[in-house]
């Protein structure tokens, strides 16, 4: 259990990505099997134990420990079990707290699956005594199914993958036909066989990305045009007996919007934006209405959903893509001929849930700025160009998908606040948050920025950060309210979180602004105006 | 209760001797129990302590005048015997026995009952009154084993050939030790020391304390401190001086290091629980090993100690002794 409960311990503390990798990828190489199978199961999210309720720790501790130290414990640490592993009394058989090696990440999770609820709690209790405060820790989060190791399950994959020098997109198609602890998998990585057989499963295919617009204009008669959607980039598989949903990651999200995946029935995999049903002024004329990106905020990071969310948000597919129909493969082709295929397959689905992207057509590239210029709908984040004779490739390919967003807006606002940022930037107070004038005259912080700056200008504004400290709060400081920072965002939003009741989409540092002083930045007022 | 012996804000006064133990404000006759800032400060008349401690504070404040006192030794003073005992906390440190009308009284200082290569160990004393300190004064601070959280150290310096291991180590007692800790698991490379310690790390290697080669971490090349251990003080981890480390995986030694959440605060990706003061194990130990009619608890959580000797049918009282901050903190 050791090896197992320090990968935790490491991925806990780690903040970089390849950090993080390198841990997973070493704990895959050399922790024993079936071990390694489960600790897959855990990272990926495929391991649901609930042996035991919360309740029942609190009942074990407080049977083995003085009361009142336990609630002092508690206070102090916040984590009940964490309290808990900390807490947990000593062998009197053994000088120092050790993992004695005598329990298996497998014998572990054998043990919580088969366990009867009466005897939970106890056989809890006697796996404790074998474990160190890590060990003890991983255990109780298993054992009442809150293990969240804050990695996503496309990192775990893709970590498994470096591992054994495999892609993980190799590894992704033959997941779902997998279960743990993934015997079958381990077997083809090692080379002792050949790769799961994926057939009849749905499993995620890589998605095909854009590069951002830099040339002044491109050549319309190569390119087609269509709307950028302001959602989040969803792909559904369907076999015709089973849909599942994919983020742009590669993470399972069937879970968060059953309505769609319940509503998809054909046997084909697409590509499209998931967004939620509004009224929007214009809307209809760019091919239906869409709302903002604040409204599908509201559907994102829920693993349960209610029927209420549904129905006050309900979502809807765009498609821009087909990759496969029924068992071709569409990839290969041009655009222009998967754009048909798609054209025919989209009547035949849900119109409730599933429309088609239409494309924008114009006569030549000035005509199309002038269109992308004009659109003001708050779901539209500019303009997709894609040349008509490439096929759907993984990954951001040079010169066959362009993206080119509307302009951002921007406003002048007050630096407030600075913290310091992680990894490598965690020298230095690279996190703002800005405020604009109300009209009494008083800075209500309006968002958050830590990008847009160059490594120059990253240094001046830590300089500056340190210079005029007017507090400290932890490790946030507050700085004179003296310099003016031009912020650029996509769009603004009413919200209820901040005190200024505005949201911004990100945003991020266009410009230090040394020459304006701070009483000309922008009002709040000002920024509300810009809500579209 | 004593009547000779007065606990105040400031410190402890023992009256017949006129002379304060450990006060945080000048005094004209000072008792010092080891070299840390919340113990020994500058600006007293006259100081007495052992040679290594006097050592140490002429190291920090300059040179000021000072008795040393052998471990063992006895100075009579006002008609109240004091002796130095040794703690296990850093180099030179001690726990002072009173005695005086018949009545012993110790006062710790800080002290740990684990092993300690820079240091003599913790020797327990018969008393009356025990004044203990309580840094980890909560039953969920049990430090592990010393050596496997070397161990860890190790393993992640040789996985990454590429970076470098920072260890934010308090530069007076942690970081010699974590540096004699590591020679002892067969690290024999040059370690690396942030400035601020330099001159504390030639101090103990005057005493005989063997640290193998340490070179200063300023003024060298970044390269050259690829796959090495770099040793700074906590304070200076996320700071602009580790800018121009290789790529460090940045690691803490200290007894805070066991909460999650302390570690997250902090940025530590490698916490290492590695600390110089009494686990709950050790404190609740040593009272009851000591025995006194009566324990005095300082220095940190009282409130959880007080109650365990409350539940053990053990006399004691919560000191509120001013300006005792875990230097860890730093």
């Amino acid at each position: 259990m050791r090896q197992f409960s320090q990968l935790l311990d490491g991925l806990v503390y780690t903040r970089s990505r390849n950090g993080k990798l390198d841990l997973i990828a070493a704990y895959m190489r050399t922790a024993p099997d079936p071990d390694r199978g489960w600790a897959l199961a855990t990272l990926t999210g495929n391991l649901d134990i609930k042996a035991v309720k919360a309740s029942a720790i609190g009942e074990m501790i407080r049977a083995r420990t003085d009361p009142v130290l336990y609630e002092m414990s508690r206070d102090y640490v916040g984590d009940l079990a964490e309290t808990v592993a900390l807490l947990w009394p000593k062998r009197e058989d053994q000088p120092l707290e050790i993992d004695d090696a005598t329990l298996t990440l497998s014998a572990i999770i054998d043990r919580l699956h088969s366990v009867s609820r009466a005897a939970a709690a106890d056989t809890l209790a006697q796996m404790m005594d074998h474990l160190d405060a890590s060990g003890r820790f991983a255990l109780l989060k298993l054992a009442t199914g809150g293990l969240r190791v804050g990695i996503s399950a496309r990192l775990a994959k893709t970590g498994f993958a470096q591992a054994f020098n495999l892609d993980v997109d190799d590894v992704e198609e033959c997941w779902h036909a997998l279960s743990p602890p993934y015997t079958a998998l381990f077997d083809w990585a090692e080379g002792r066989s050949g790769r799961p057989d994926p057939a009849g499963t749905p499993f995620f295919r890589p998605f095909m990305l854009a590069h951002p617009l830099e040339a002044d204009s491109v050549d319309l008669t190569h390119y087609a045009a269509e709307w950028k959607w302001d959602g989040i980039r969803i792909q559904i598989v369907g076999t015709g007996t089973e849909t599942r949903l994919y983020s742009r990651a590669g993470d399972d999200i069937s879970g968060s919007f059953p309505e769609i995946a319940q509503a998809f029935t054909a046997h084909a995999v697409l590509d499209g934006e998931l967004l939620v049903k509004g009224e929007l002024q214009g809307a209809e004329k760019h091919g239906g209405s869409a709302a903002s990106f604040n409204a599908l905020q509201q559907r994102l990071g829920r693993k349960a959903v209610t029927a209420r969310m549904m129905a006050d948000y309900p979502a809807f597919v765009r498609l821009y893509d087909i990759l496969l129909h029924a068992d071709e493969d569409l990839r290969p082709l041009p655009w222009e001929q998967r754009r048909p295929r798609l054209e025919t397959l989209v009547p035949t689905l849900n119109p409730d849930r599933f429309d088609i992207s239409a494309l924008i057509t114009a006569p030549d590239f000035e005509t199309l700025a002038d269109i992308r210029a004009g659109a003001r709908d708050a779901a539209i984040e500019g303009v997709m160009l894609k040349r008509r004779d490439s096929p759907y490739v993984a990954g951001r390919k040079a010169a066959l998908w362009y993206k080119w967003k509307r302009d951002p807006l921007t406003a002048d606002c007050v630096m407030m606040y600075a913290q310091r940022g992680h990894g490598k930037r965690s020298s230095f107070y690279s996190d703002y948050t800005f405020g604009c004038w109300t009209e009494e005259g008083e800075l209500l912080p309006v968002g958050k920025a830590y990008s847009g700056f160059t490594d120059e200008e990253l240094k001046w504004l830590d300089r500056f950060v340190r210079t005029n400290t007017v507090n400290r709060f932890g490790p946030v400081r507050e700085v004179e309210k003296t310099l003016v920072l031009e912020v650029a965002f996509d769009s603004i939003h009413d919200s209820k979180r901040h005190k200024s009741g505005l949201a911004m989409r990100f945003p991020r540092i266009a410009r230090i602004r040394r020459d304006k002083p701070a009483a000309e930045a922008d009002t709040v007022e000002g920024l509300r105006q810009l809500i579209s | 209760m004593p009547h000779w012996i007065e606990p105040h804000p400031t410190g402890i006064y023992v009256r017949p001797a006129d002379a304060w133990i450990d006060p945080s404000q000048p005094a004209e006759r000072a008792l010092v129990t080891h070299g840390h800032a919340d113990h020994a400060r500058g600006g007293h008349g006259h100081v007495w302590a052992t040679q290594e401690t006097l050592a140490i504070m002429a190291l920090r404040y300059g040179t000021a005048s000072g008795t040393p006192v052998a471990y063992g030794e006895q100075v009579r003073m006002g008609g109240v015997d004091i002796s130095y005992i040794p703690a296990g906390h850093v180099l030179g440190s001690a726990q002072i026995l009173l005695e005086h009308a018949g009545e012993r009284v110790v006062v710790t200082g800080d002290y740990k009952r684990r092993p300690d290569p820079t240091c003599k160990p913790f020797e327990p004393v018969p008393c009356d009154i025990f004044v203990t300190e309580a840094t980890f004064g909560l039953p969920v601070f049990r430090h592990p084993d010393t050596g496997s959280e070397v161990d860890r150290l190790l393993t992640a310096l040789h996985a990454h050939p590429d970076r470098s291991v920072l260890v934010g180590a308090y530069a007076l007692g942690k970081a010699q030790r974590l540096i004699c800790e590591i020679r002892a698991r067969g690290h024999h490379d040059p370690i690396y020391i942030h400035g601020a310690m330099e001159r504390m790390c030639a101090l103990y290697a005057d005493f005989g304390i063997d640290l193998g080669e340490l070179r200063p971490a300023t003024g060298v090349p970044t390269k050259e401190m690829r796959g090495h251990i770099i040793v700074s003080p906590p304070s200076a981890l996320n700071d602009r001086w580790s800018r121009r480390l290789p790529d460090p995986i940045t690691a803490m030694a200290s007894g805070w290091m066991r909460v999650r959440q302390r570690a997250r605060q902090k940025n530590v990706e490698l916490p290492l629980v590695i600390s110089d003061h009494a686990d709950w194990d050790e404190l609740t130990s040593t009272i009851r090993e000591v025995a006194p009619t009566e324990t005095w608890i300082t220095h940190g959580r009282e409130e959880a100690l007080l109650h365990w000797c409350m539940t053990h049918q053990m006399r004691a009282r919560a000191l509120e002794l001013v300006g005792r901050e875990d230097e860890d903190e730093g």
